[in-house]
């Protein structure tokens, strides 16, 4: 379905001969299982790979949204730095959680979400990967519900961390106080641009979908009007009667080129819009987590520079403590280079991420403006064509 | 609407179009019929005889479609989006259509979009300069003070309007004149028609308002007392035979004080009726034939209000016929048809100004996204630190602005389709006027009906009296005299009940007329209306789709590389 670029050295073009290495995904078919309040939605997932680590070339599970959801977290967890594709909302109005539209939405959504793992290069290597497209669906559930144990705090966590971050960034730029922050203007500048661009993208989003509710009323209100039309043409013959039935049948029939439209505009244009914001989000989560590893850097290479003096110290004295106090220290020495190394991966990963998130968007974007464009183009002409039939009849109305 | 006075004769150039072409259609039909005994003369305009092989189609709405949109307050924002854009979109810029004036005057009988419009359109059907016309502006509103009495100190003031009139018809014996009216006399105008013209369809004054003094002089308030003034006086003009009125003219012409009488109002009405009730009752007198031509109701005299109020119920509810009754089938099922009608376009009208309403919300939502895009544009292009960031930048701005034009598109496009279908209110108003017009008959009838229904009574008593007093020898002096004064009341009675005979007649010829210049002029504009209305939705549409067709291609290539 979507997109299937991916960074140059992972080609993922079905049509490309076996021997090209490829992992395309599709989520297909939502059904409906379960009953009352226990209802939910599966989806078949349908992996098609020449990988070798992959159990054959073709292989279909059946998945469940909280099976997405456990994958997202444990790569999440996994692979900090890189901007995990994100998932389609939680929750949605009890009203709405099994109406073919949002059904359809979200089965889009969760494809261009594996589908981005699988051609993300780092991130399609992934064991979890592995085993969400090919476990038996006994064990994702095993799975599924043991984790959903432990990472029941981390959403918690994250937003903890979400808010520290983001009251530090405003702290920061409000002047309050100097925290244990990178001191990158380059980064800062990532950041300030990461939380800015939320902000307009969300409002962007925002009228999109007004948009989309407008297309509808205007949908219906063209089907109201040829109604009334067609009752007033019918109480009055001659020309004006026929002119008056004309009228509503054609405003009947664009009611629907409305409603099409606007439909096409809920997943063409304003998804899009909403899945960028998603996208958005997630980078704020992994600048949580550099927040974060960056902290730990800092307090353990503080630690560890405090013990280092102790041991000093203990040495110089010759006590008897200074054997148990040089493990420690070459303990957290180790801790802490290791809280070093995960954090430049972070920075590292993150450069890389962030080219290549700017020109996945613009591509997106691109695509998205296109189809709106296109879907305006379309309707309008297609009002003109409609409209423009009816004249030659109301002129020969006119002269009989 | 604008106040300048030249935009007011713009549009009633627009509106008498349709008069003049009226006029010319009607002046066969009318001139033949009695309306000499009426107080408005109507000489026979034999010069002017222009006659049409089809009847009057131009409107307002057909030379309307290409004027920029009045700065309608009500639809219209301050465009903030200026601010961002070197180009903005002018209305003369838009083009509509593939090939401008082609293809759309392909669409026969719908002017092509050239600038000269105003004046090749409205006058393209009328075959020469003879063709007839009035046209009334109605401007410059000013305030002035009531000549005070003694009894109130300090006096109350009102607004005066400038009516100005344009005309080649020579009975009115000028081509330019203005004069100043209140609202009162306007009033006192569409009364004076009321009595002179029943049975005509008479269109309805604009509401009085009961409001205070100081809300009477809000701007806003005389502006739209103004434009109603406007169309009323127009409307006026446009019916072939009112425009003729002495009491029309009158209203046009005659400078100072308006010197038509002006109704009492009802208090007095009723007392003076209430006065005059024990006279009548204990008399014989007769109702005066003179009076006959007046409905009952809204007149002073209540004995013959009581009288009619009877036969109603007699006709109703009564085990006999009324001695007549409404026998003109083609009309009753007229009338039906009438009340039909009135009721799907009361519908239609309705689901027209929801579909305005959500044009004018789409125009709201399509400009907001757009002003949100640029706004986004700008951001990344501050912030670029890509050149992906940039190349984004402008795909968004390219959509922002096709999303701004789409805006005005909508707006403009809503802007004119209020306009035409305003005909659809026009309508709903004139339909108060033939239901005026119906009951003006119906009452008619009921004063012939009760006026027969005492000329038997009283003859049925004049029998009484005789024979009674024919028993008496010698006769019977005081019976003699009571008899004598009968046979009065009943030649009295007879006269009466010939002019209300008459008048009845005459009601029913000019409701027959009234109703066939309607389904006529009904037709005409109908029609008009949605070839408009519909041409109107291809122009824009056609520009839209030229507008957002040109952003699909330019974005044309990211559709390839995803595919």
């Amino acid at each position: 379905m979507e997109q299937e670029r991916g960074l140059p050295g992972s080609s993922l073009s079905p049509r490309s001969p076996s021997s090209q290495p490829y992992l395309s995904v599709s989520v297909t078919d939502p059904v409906k299982l379960g009953n009352g309040v226990q209802a939910y939605i599966s989806y078949r997932v349908i992996t098609k790979t020449n990988f070798p680590e992959y159990q054959g070339p073709e292989k279909i599970v059946i998945r469940r949204y909280s099976d997405f959801v456990w994958l997202h977290a444990r790569l999440f967890e996994k692979y900090k730095g890189i901007f995990i594709p994100s998932l389609p909302e939680k929750n949605a109005v009890e009203k709405f959680r099994f109406s073919a539209e949002f059904i359809e939405m979200r089965r889009q959504a969760l494809d261009i979400f594996v589908n981005r793992i699988a051609s993300h290069q780092e991130l399609q290597q992934s064991e979890d990967l592995r085993t969400f497209l090919q476990a038996e669906e006994e064990t994702m559930e095993r799975l599924r519900s043991h984790d959903s144990g432990i990472f029941k705090k981390k959403p918690a966590d994250l937003m903890q961390i979400f808010k520290d971050v983001q009251s530090k960034v405003s702290d920061i730029v409000l002047g309050k106080e100097k925290p244990v922050e990178e001191s990158n203007p380059e980064y800062e500048k990532l950041k300030h641009y990461i939380f800015e661009l939320e902000n307009h993208l969300t409002e962007a989003q925002k009228h999109a979908y007004r948009l989309v509710k407008r297309h509808r009323e205007l949908g219906q209100a063209l089907l109201d009007f040829g109604k009334a039309a067609k009752l007033l043409g019918a109480c009055e013959e001659k020309a004006v009667g026929k002119g008056f039935s004309e009228l509503g049948a054609k405003s009947e029939m664009l009611s629907n080129k409305l409603q099409t439209e606007a439909h096409q505009l809920l997943m063409n244009f304003e998804e899009p819009l909403k899945d960028y914001v998603r996208t958005v989000q997630s980078i704020k989560a992994t600048i949580a987590e550099r927040a974060n590893a960056f902290r730990q850097q800092c307090e353990l290479a503080e630690t560890t520079k405090l013990k280092e003096i102790n041991l000093d110290k203990l040495m110089l004295m010759r006590s008897d403590k200074a054997a148990e106090a040089e493990m420690e220290y070459k303990e957290l020495k180790a801790a802490s280079e290791e809280a070093t190394r995960k954090f430049e991966t972070i920075v590292a990963l993150m450069h890389q991420e962030t080219i290549r998130f700017q020109e996945q968007k613009t591509l997106d974007m691109g695509l998205a403006f296109h189809e709106f464009a296109k879907g305006q183009a379309r309707l309008a002409s297609g009002v003109a064509d409609a409209w423009r039939s009816l004249l030659p009849k109301l002129e020969a109305l006119s002269v009989s | 609407m604008m106040d300048s006075e030249n935009q007011g004769f713009e549009e009633a150039r627009l509106y008498s179009s349709h008069e003049e072409v009226e006029n010319l259609d009607f002046k066969e039909k009318l001139s033949a019929k009695s309306f000499s005994n009426y107080r408005s003369a109507m000489s026979s305009l034999s010069d002017a005889h222009h006659p049409l092989s089809s009847p009057a189609v131009l409107t307002p709405a057909d030379s309307d479609p290409l004027r920029p949109p009045p700065m309608d307050r009500d639809l219209q924002k301050p465009y903030v989006s200026d601010h961002f854009f070197s180009d903005p979109l002018h209305f003369s810029d838009v083009n509509f259509g593939p090939s401008d004036g082609n293809n759309v005057s392909d669409l026969n009988g719908v002017e092509s979009p050239s600038k000269s419009l105003e004046s090749s359109g409205s006058l393209s059907r009328s075959s020469s300069s003879n063709s007839e016309y009035i046209k009334i502006s109605v401007s410059n509103p000013q305030k002035e003070q009531e000549v005070s009495n003694s009894l109130v100190p300090g006096g109350s003031s009102y607004i005066t309007y400038l009516i100005t009139t344009r005309t080649n018809i020579a009975e009115f014996g000028g081509s330019e004149f203005s004069v100043r009216r209140r609202f009162k006399d306007v009033v006192t105008l569409s009364e004076r028609l009321a009595e002179s013209y029943r049975g005509f369809f008479i269109p309805p004054r604009p509401d009085k308002s009961v409001v205070e003094g100081q809300v009477m002089q809000k701007q806003e308030f005389v502006e739209q007392r103004r434009v109603a003034l406007e169309k009323y006086l127009r409307k006026l003009a446009g019916h072939p035979v009112i425009r003729m009125s002495d009491e029309f003219k009158v209203f046009l012409q005659v400078q100072g004080r308006l010197p038509l009488p002006t109704t009492t109002d009802v208090a007095s009405r009723m007392i003076d009726g209430a006065v005059n009730l024990p006279k009548q009752l204990l008399s014989e007198s007769a109702m005066a034939p003179q009076e006959v031509v007046q409905p009952a109701k809204g007149g002073r005299d209540l004995l013959r209000l009581f009288k009619e109020l009877k036969q109603s119920m007699t006709n109703d509810w009564g085990s006999s016929k009324p001695p007549i009754a409404e026998e003109d089938k083609e009309f009753l099922e007229k009338k039906e048809k009438l009340c039909d009608f009135e009721q799907q376009l009361s519908a239609v009208s309705q689901q027209a100004e929801s579909l305005v309403k959500t044009q004018q919300d789409m125009a709201e939502t399509f400009g907001e996204l757009g002003l949100t895009l640029i706004k986004l544009t700008k951001f990344e292009n501050e912030e670029a630190v890509f050149n992906c960031q940039r190349v984004r930048a402008a795909d968004t701005k390219n959509v922002a602005t096709a999303a701004v034009k789409a805006s005005r598109l909508y707006r403009e496009l809503n802007s004119q389709t209020v306009k035409h279908l305003d005909v659809l209110h026009d309508y709903l108003g004139l339909m108060l006027a033939v239901h005026g017009a119906f009951s003006e008959r119906s009452s008619a009838l009921l004063t012939e009906q009760t006026l027969l229904s005492d000329l038997s009574s009283l003859r049925s008593r004049a029998e009484k009296l005789e024979a009674a007093s024919s028993k008496v020898f010698g006769g019977d002096k005081s019976r003699i005299q009571k008899l004598e004064q009968l046979k009065e009341s009943i030649r009295t009675t007879e006269d009466a009940k010939n002019v209300a005979m008459r008048e009845y007649k005459r009601i029913k010829e000019n409701n027959r007329s009234e109703l066939e210049r309607f389904d006529r002029e009904l037709q005409a504009d109908f029609l008009s209306m949605l070839k408009g209305f519909v041409t109107n939705q291809v122009r824009y549409a056609e520009k839209m789709s030229e507008v957002w067709g040109k952003v699909a291609e330019e974005t044309s290539s990211y559709s390839k590389e995803s595919s």
